[in-house]
């Protein structure tokens, strides 16, 4: 029986709301799957588009940028503008690289939305692994002719 | 060094347009005092050199070599091996050779669709036969055999190991002669450093005035006449000065164009293009993810914008390939 494919996924996920959803999602002993690594920031304003570009450029097959809901909860107020302003390019920009949109998730989890974290992760991951492996590093080599 | 105490320069041009050389040419009255100083070995734009006059040449004959252009082809990176063995210090010149610039944008695309957009599809192009060059091709005399044209426009430095880098499209003459000043004196950086450029962005250079950065419209260049005193960025367009190394004394803004990157990331910036749509889309004046969404959704090609001179060296530095 041939091996399933496990993606690798790199969560980008704000402090204050969707790692405290994490967290409570792993303390109340929701099943998640290992192949989301998270990686924490205090604002999800501080992810940057670059982070995302290196995340698949280094292997991730996908990306999850996560922080507080619109417009109140940001815990600096007003963090989460700069990621709705930013994200919605990111996204244009990945398909002009190729890399389908589905690939790349963004939104919102406050720290009460324990379950839908883990909802996320199940869901995306499934996702992912039905796209296959995005090989970045690969793709350079091929065709070098 | 020549025995006649000369620094021994060499001066090459691979995938590129020739703005380059022209930016040589323009060190004007000073380009005598560059034939002074210097005794040029290899410069196939100006003067009668060929490559096997290189190749003759003892390895680390040159002492420093001027490269511009990207790698493109397989006879761009012929020449830069061949350069690299031949010269002591190598300097990727200009932005083609430093970052890819203008062809590197073809890495949007595959070598499959730039031939056949080439040689089959443009309007001005007649080729009933459907002719597209091949590497080799038999004819009744034997064969003829032309470079390889890669899937992949390359940086210099991704094909060899690069000493210095001049930035800009092309390098501003009075930096040329800094950074030719700096070779004759032998005070040079550390290897792997940027010259001829300074160490903060385009912006720290530009005299317009800066208020507040709050767009509601992206405007491109042609459906706007630009308040010659303000931001170019506060008023919609798009303009790279806040993502790109100064050193060219913003010379797009001062003549009421928008910066449009060419001298590359500034320090500690990797990806230029990233690092450009950060800050563009962050100071868009939207409250509600909708209007964010319409107001970023104006900006017409993201990606070929935001990585117009950059993209070969940037972190995807290519497209997917199919």
């Amino acid at each position: 029986m041939a091996e399933q494919f496990e993606p690798r996924i790199i969560a980008f996920v704000c402090n204050w709301c969707t790692y405290t959803a994490a967290d409570n999602a792993g303390v109340s002993r929701m099943e998640q799957p290992p192949n989301v690594d998270i990686i924490r920031v205090m604002c999800s304003g501080r992810i940057e588009p670059a982070f995302i570009l290196k995340a698949f450029a280094l292997g991730a097959d996908g990306v999850i940028v996560s922080g507080c809901h619109p417009p109140g909860d940001c815990h600096y107020s007003n963090g989460n503008f700069k990621t709705f302003r930013r994200m919605p390019l990111v996204e244009r920009l990945l398909a002009q690289f190729g890399i389908e949109k589905e690939r790349f998730h963004w939104g919102w989890i406050s720290g009460a939305e324990a379950v839908k974290w883990a909802q996320l992760t199940h869901e995306f991951t499934e996702r992912i692994r039905a796209l296959g492996p995005l090989n970045w590093s690969r793709q350079l080599e091929s065709k070098e002719e | 060094m020549a025995h006649n105490g000369k620094l021994k320069l060499g001066l090459y041009w691979a995938a590129s347009c020739g703005g380059c050389e022209i930016a040589v040419v323009e060190l004007r009255e000073k380009i005598l005092l560059l034939d002074e100083a210097a005794e040029i070995l290899f410069w196939p734009v100006a003067m009668d050199f060929k490559v096997k006059d290189v190749e003759a040449m003892p390895d680390g004959h040159i002492d420093v070599c001027l490269f511009n252009g990207a790698i493109r082809t397989s006879e761009n990176e012929d020449m830069a091996h061949l350069l690299r063995r031949k010269s002591k210090v190598l300097v990727a010149f200009g932005s083609c050779a430093y970052e890819g610039c203008i062809p590197g944008l073809a890495n949007f695309f595959e070598k499959s669709s730039i031939l056949r957009r080439v040689y089959l599809e443009v309007p001005t192009v007649e080729n009933p036969e459907g002719i597209i060059p091949q590497p080799v091709t038999p004819v009744p005399e034997g064969e003829i055999e032309i470079p390889r044209f890669y899937n992949t426009v390359k940086t210099l430095d991704q094909v060899t190991e690069v000493d210095y880098f001049v930035p800009g499209c092309p390098p501003q003459p009075h930096q040329i002669w800094a950074v030719i000043e700096a070779i004759l004196s032998g005070k040079l950086p550390p290897k792997g450093s940027v010259v001829g450029a300074n160490e903060k962005t385009v912006c720290d250079e530009c005299k317009r005035i800066r208020e507040e950065k709050r767009i509601q419209k992206f405007y491109r260049y042609h459906e706007i006449i630009p308040d010659p005193e303000r931001c170019l960025l506060e008023q919609g367009i798009i303009c790279a000065g806040v993502a790109t190394r100064g050193g060219c004394g913003a010379l797009c803004p001062t003549v009421n164009q928008p910066c449009r990157g060419c001298y590359g990331p500034p320090p500690n910036v990797t990806d230029q293009g990233a690092a450009l749509l950060s800050a563009v889309a962050s100071v868009v004046d939207a409250d509600t993810e909708e209007e964010a969404a319409r107001i970023v959704g104006e900006i017409l090609d993201p990606a070929g914008t935001f990585y117009r001179f950059s993209l070969p060296a940037s972190t995807l530095h290519r497209a997917r390939v199919e």
